[in-house]
């Protein structure tokens, strides 16, 4: 009962910290507008989907303020985002063996 | 809370889409290859900007209602709706211009291209059509979000329904981060 009052302490993100995270998610654009140019064959859709995610985490993280909700909450989306992962996973195992 | 629910829902709608994209991208990969090659990267690089500032600007607009600046969080609202609005004007130039082009469903020009083809215009005006709907619902709650601050019905104490908007908005933004690598850059 002690340690109850984490609702009222939540962290406050400043306006720098916020401003960093654009730069970077404006930069992560830039890198994969860049790399789209480039002929990377089947590779071309992993680095596209890999800077998103990253882009996806950065948001998540500190617009979202994901990184200071406590730990069974991260661990209730990442399940959430996981359970995501499977459906599109299992549905390419069906559809290879057709 | 209630709204991370929300949004785990909404994670399933586009989830469920994304994975027919996968799949019908996986059978026809030549034709997408082909129809993507239509669409404006610079079109799309500009309205990712524009919806990752005003992701800024709304994730700011917290920070402000927790120091009590009012008048800040308002305006910082105010810049992710007129951010919201640049996207959909950015949007509407772009399907009027497919349009101009005869790219759109059932159209003479559109059933006289491969399957392929017809299933990536399809998906991509389900996809992002529902996503700027998405924005459409957004400036909304956001627009009530603003006039309940004004009237002090949300303040430094009680945020909460600000929190909830602006991480719609939030979830608004991720799905782009997809949508524009999956139909824009990939070619």
């Amino acid at each position: 009962m002690a340690d109850q009052h984490h609702t009222n302490e939540t962290h406050t993100i400043g306006y720098g910290q916020y401003l960093l995270t654009w730069f970077g998610l404006i930069a992560l654009t830039g890198i994969t507008v860049a790399v789209a140019g480039i002929d990377l064959g089947r590779w071309v859709i992993i680095t596209a989907l890999t800077i998103a995610s990253i882009k996806t985490v950065l948001v998540l993280n500190i617009f979202m303020h994901l990184k200071f909700e406590d730990r069974t909450f991260r661990i209730f989306v990442g399940v959430a985002v996981l359970t995501l992962a499977i459906f599109i996973v299992l549905t390419f195992f069906d559809y290879a063996f057709h | 809370m209630g709204m991370w629910l929300f949004l785990f829902t909404e994670l399933i709608l586009f989830g469920g889409l994304f994975i027919v994209y996968a799949v019908y991208r996986y059978s026809h990969p030549e034709q997408f290859h082909l129809a993507a090659m239509e669409l404006n990267t610079f079109v799309g690089t500009v309205n990712t900007i524009i919806l990752l500032t005003s992701s800024l600007t709304a994730a700011m607009s917290i920070t402000a209602i927790r120091e009590g600046r009012k008048g800040f969080a308002i305006g910082l609202l105010s810049m992710t709706v007129v951010l919201a609005m640049a996207f959909m004007v950015n949007k509407y130039f772009e399907w009027g211009h497919k349009f101009e082009l005869g790219i759109y469903p059932k159209s003479p020009e559109m059933l006289a291209k491969t399957p392929g083809e017809i299933l990536y215009f399809g998906l991509y005006y389900t996809m992002t059509g529902l996503h700027a709907l998405h924005v459409v619902i957004g400036v909304i709650v956001l627009l009530v979000i603003m006039r309940m601050i004004a009237r002090d019905v949300i303040t430094a104490q009680s945020y909460v329904r600000l929190e909830a908007g602006a991480l719609y908005w939030h979830l608004v933004d991720i799905i782009w981060i997809f949508l524009f690598p999956l139909f824009y850059l990939l070619h």
